[in-house]
């Protein structure tokens, strides 16, 4: 109870400060002690597989490739400039947001707070070894629903995964073909010209 | 561990809502996509909760899937960001238009 109650404000502030912060490397900041702070929710909801997997994942992976792109694109010039304010322009989406966010919450504390976590009556499985395979969300009992019952699911991830490193190698790679960056301009005409001296043998 | 539910509830939507309040407002991209990330991360929480007050692991194999989502969907965005940067030398989201119909 107390460690949800902490553990929430950790979330919320943390995300606030996310969304505000001047410079993106705050947001990161932000954003990891906002992902730390998850993953020990998930613990409180002997999750521990996924957990492990959210700072694995989230802050190993993911927060680092935005570091990458900070440095990147911060190397040289100065991209992020203080711009206008864009509140007014987005006045009216955000009061249809906040009213559908109160009109969510209302619904959720007003219809499902009778099932609580952990009460009587719910079936939770007892509290054991760490790793057994009958222990709710141990490693064991999610690796033997993930590779039973849910494989086909896990094998699409393989697929989405693929197609996102292709993509990105397409986009970003260095011999990206849509980008018409002055070096690429540049080697095309040389290639070009090359091909019409070949040609004219 | 005798959090009603509906606390839950309420923690997923305002981080949610936190996260679609930073990409309604911001104009930096980079921001955007942490504020998507967030929004991830609220889905998750309800999936892991709902899935605790069930005793049914289903929600941890889902969250396990949008983990996944959102690792290639930041993978995606940023070369996206990076290639506007390349072409455009600049990532403000108001200024960059080289996509407007």
């Amino acid at each position: 109870m107390t460690a949800f109650w902490v553990l929430s404000v950790i979330l919320i502030a943390s995300a606030i400060w996310t969304i505000s912060a001047r410079k993106p490397v705050y947001s990161v900041v932000a954003l990891l002690l906002n992902f730390a702070a998850l993953a020990a929710t998930y613990l409180t909801l002997s999750a521990e597989f996924l957990a492990v997997m959210q700072i694995i994942v989230y802050s190993g992976a993911i927060l680092v490739l935005f570091v990458f792109v900070i440095a990147l694109l911060s190397s040289g010039v100065a991209p992020f400039a203080a711009g206008p304010n864009r509140l007014p322009k987005a006045i009216t989406p955000a009061i249809f947001v906040v009213l559908a966010a109160f009109g969510f919450l209302y619904y959720a504390l007003k219809s499902v707070t009778a099932a609580s976590i952990g009460a009587a009556g719910q079936a939770v499985a007892p509290i054991g070894a760490v790793g057994t395979a009958d222990v709710f969300g141990s490693v064991a009992d999610f690796g033997r629903a993930l590779f039973t019952v849910w494989l086909l699911p896990f094998e699409v991830t393989a697929l989405i995964l693929m197609v996102a490193v292709i993509g990105v190698v397409l986009l970003a790679g260095d011999r990206a073909p849509y980008v018409a960056t002055p070096r690429r301009a540049r080697q095309v005409e040389r290639e070009m010209r090359e091909a019409i001296l070949r040609g004219g043998e | 561990m005798t959090v009603p539910i509906g606390d839950y509830v309420g923690l997923a939507s305002v981080l949610f809502f936190i996260g679609v309040a930073g990409v309604l407002l911001r104009r930096n991209p980079l921001i955007m996509l942490m504020s998507i990330e967030l929004m991830f991360n609220a889905a998750n929480l309800l999936f892991v909760a709902f899935s605790r007050v069930w005793a049914a692991n289903a929600g941890h194999v889902f969250a396990f899937l949008v983990i996944t989502v959102a690792a290639a969907e930041a993978a995606i965005g940023l070369a996206i960001v990076v290639t506007v940067f390349r072409a455009e030398k600049n990532v403000d989201v108001d200024e960059v238009r080289s996509l407007r119909g």
